[in-house]
């Protein structure tokens, strides 16, 4: 078993604010997050996919493959977007870290290629706060 | 005694959410000059800004300038400002200047200019991302 993990990378504004409370309590737990115009981060996503590699290429998975897969599925559909608005896969959802990369593999997952599998969703908010997501 | 100039450096940063847009161009302009930075809802960035003071170091302090003051003032008047805001709709500097990299730099420039001493120089850098970023005042 063999582990892949490509790069990549968006922009992207959002907040952190629970509609079903008010400003004064989202303020309390969000702090600065829950600012109502919105700020944001420079996103670094680690998609890591695991198998066997291939006897006849040496590959898991051609990486150029793999690279457009996530531009077409998930860059295109967050980068330079407001996650809270523009993004209908976290329609309803808070929109932090943890809930964006478990978006992320379910939007990811159906389209792989056959005989590799979705090991992690690494997801940085900023240099110093990332996450990561197993599938379970 | 022999005086050499020396630069110290403070790093620090920032998240916000911003949009590039024209407000004299109508939306196909808009959208063919700034692309998807013109996003009517925002995008954002971490920023990273770095700022340079240049001079010599106190005789008696062996400092250009502190770096523990530099901090506090730059945490004072710059992020305070600028963290965690939409620097287009929170930002009054930006009211009606667009917020590029260009003018963020020049905007915390004319900030920090009036907080720290005539004698010392003063450059800002500003990485809107890791692969983009502007420097002001240009040398």
């Amino acid at each position: 078993m063999v582990y892949l993990t490509r790069i990549e990378h968006f922009n992207a504004a959002h907040k952190l604010y629970n509609p079903a409370w008010d400003k004064e309590k989202n303020e309390a737990v969000f702090g600065k997050c829950a600012n109502e115009n919105w700020h944001g981060h420079n996103y670094d996503l680690y998609v890591t996919v695991k198998g066997e590699p291939d006897p006849s290429t040496g590959f898991l998975c051609d990486v150029k493959i793999l690279s457009r897969l996530i531009k077409n599925v998930i860059i295109e559909q967050i980068d330079h977007k407001n996650l809270n608005l523009d993004v209908p896969f976290m329609d309803g959802k808070m929109c932090s870290t943890e809930n964006l990369a478990i978006g992320i593999w379910q939007q990811l997952e159906p389209h792989l290629p056959s005989g590799i599998a979705l090991h992690c969703i690494k997801l940085y908010e900023t240099p110093r706060i990332f996450v990561e997501y197993f599938g379970n | 005694m022999d005086r050499k100039k020396v630069s110290v450096f403070r790093r620090e940063h920032f998240n916000a959410a911003h949009r590039l847009h024209n407000d004299e161009w109508d939306e196909a302009t808009n959208f063919k000059v700034f692309g998807k930075c013109n996003n009517p809802n925002f995008h954002g960035h971490n920023y990273e800004l770095i700022v340079k003071v240049t001079g010599e170091p106190d005789p008696k302090t062996g400092f250009v300038i502190d770096l523990k003051m530099l901090s506090d003032t730059i945490k004072e008047f710059v992020l305070e400002k600028f963290d965690h805001r939409n620097l287009n709709k929170d930002v009054p500097e930006f009211a009606a200047l667009n917020p590029t990299v260009e003018n963020i730099s020049i905007t915390i420039y004319d900030i920090l200019r009036k907080k720290i001493d005539s004698n010392l120089d003063l450059q800002i850098r500003v990485y809107e991302t890791p692969r983009n970023f502007a420097e002001y005042p240009a040398l």
